[in-house]
């Protein structure tokens, strides 16, 4: 900074501000090419992450009340309503339940005899999604759990009805994910009714994903279920991700076109579920960047 | 004395902030694409006005945590506003005295240098480059230029804002 007090009539050079800029450029070069090859300034993004949370706070609050608004003007009729909805769900969902922990017994004896690890169930937490736009050129939110809460890079997000995303920097108090519609994301998935292993990435819609890598022959057709195989390690196997929509052979192509619709409805969700599981040793996320 | 000097940047330091909450609003996604550059503009609005006080060490701050809450390359938007910052400071004493629309055509190819920046920087770096809608906010921010100026400057002198 100049002592000298700014005159708005003072006809000014202002002194050494091209050796200001260059020093600030390859400054800023350096970083780029830091933050580029390895993680050594994670500990400055996390630091600053912590010191513009308070904005991100500010910028989330009016939805925030907006939300709650909504929620205690609701009328008796609609809550009722609602109740009523909830009630029967959750008979429907325990009814599921039921068979599911015959079924996880059965498949616990299974895999104990045949040697393989025993698929524990995965734990969970539940994270709020925080309405602050992160990056305008790729498909990322904000939760508002961070490292404190014990949530690492890496880790995949699902909502009730599919896989989300997974978190690509995990900060002190709030994380950023990057969701599976994004086009540098790409997830290992298998078809459920077959067992095809295959790779989904985004295209950058919300409601569209891509299977580039399908052969022209294979065994795929409209309205497979597509669910996570677990082999990028990141993401726990199982988990639905997505429902071919369309599959177009080509005869001069070698791979099919085949585009599929994301099982979670990525554009509203207002809260995931994070999921804490180990990964198998040896494998790395998935993002593709 | 220093604490006059504090008091008269303070203003000048909300309307950063307040450029940032506008940079981070989520907006639906049909106008996303359109989203100015706010922190660009301030930084464009102050280096011509005060550029003693706010110029390229100031710009590569706001750069920098705009880079963390983006979640872009560390650097990235950095060096972009420092640059920005550098051209509005050269030509700072021209700026001022033009007339309102030939500044607004000023600001224009300078807004679009800043988005080349980031665009090429995105380019070197292997990151994914989207579509034409890359340069919505070169557009918006040239439309929306003159208001700026008008809000900012009555604000500076109700608040005296300054160095």
């Amino acid at each position: 900074m100049v002592a000298s007090r700014e005159n708005s009539s003072s006809p000014g050079r202002i002194p050494a501000l091209g050796l200001r800029l260059l020093g600030l450029i390859v400054i800023s070069i350096l970083l780029m090419y830091f933050d580029q090859r390895d993680n050594h300034l994670d500990t400055v993004r996390k630091a600053i992450g912590v010191a513009v949370h308070p904005v991100r706070v500010v910028v989330d609050a009016p939805v925030r009340f907006w939300n709650w608004l909504g929620e205690s003007t609701t009328s008796r009729t609609d809550m009722i309503l609602e109740l009523d909805r909830l009630k029967a769900e959750q008979l429907l969902t325990n009814a599921r339940l039921q068979k599911l922990s015959s079924l996880e017994a059965e498949n616990a004896r299974l895999r104990t005899m045949m040697d393989a690890r025993t698929q524990v169930r995965d734990r969970t937490r539940v994270a709020e999604i925080m309405s602050v736009d992160a990056n305008p050129y790729s498909h990322s939110l904000v939760i508002d759990v961070g490292t404190q809460d014990g949530v690492s890079d890496g880790q995949a997000l699902v909502d009730a009805d599919g896989v989300v995303g997974q978190v690509i920097e995990a900060g002190l108090l709030t994380s950023q994910a990057m969701l599976i519609s994004d086009p540098d994301h790409a997830l290992p998935v298998e078809v459920n009714r077959n067992g095809l292993r295959t790779i989904v990435v985004g295209t950058g819609e919300i409601d569209q994903l891509l299977l580039p890598f399908v052969v022209n022959n294979a065994d795929i057709v409209v309205g497979d279920l597509l669910v996570t195989s677990g082999l990028g390690g990141a993401f726990p196997a199982g988990y639905p991700v997505a429902v071919v929509q369309s599959v177009t052979r080509n005869p001069h192509e070698p791979y099919a076109v085949v585009s599929a619709k994301p099982s979670a409805s990525l554009g509203q969700v207002r809260e995931v579920l994070l999921i804490f599981s180990t990964p198998s040793p040896g494998t790395e996320a998935e993002a593709v960047d | 004395m220093i604490r006059d000097r504090a008091s008269r940047r303070l203003p000048v330091i909300i309307t950063f902030l307040v450029g940032l909450v506008l940079t981070m609003m989520p907006l639906p996604d049909s106008v996303d694409p359109l989203r100015p550059d706010w922190l660009a503009m301030l930084v464009i609005f102050w280096a011509m006005q005060l550029p003693r006080t706010w110029s390229v060490g100031t710009a590569w701050i706001v750069g920098i945590v705009l880079d963390v809450t983006q979640g872009t390359l560390l650097g990235q938007h950095a060096l972009a506003l420092c640059f920005v910052a550098f051209i509005t400071v050269r030509f700072h004493l021209l700026m001022r005295v033009f007339p309102m629309p030939q500044l607004t055509a000023t600001v224009l190819p300078i807004l679009a240098i800043y988005q080349f920046l980031l665009f090429w920087i995105n380019g070197v770096a292997g990151v994914d480059t989207p579509s034409i809608t890359y340069w919505g906010p070169v557009i918006s921010g040239t439309l929306l230029w003159p208001f700026v100026v008008i809000i900012l400057s009555g604000m500076r002198y109700r608040t005296r804002a300054g160095d």
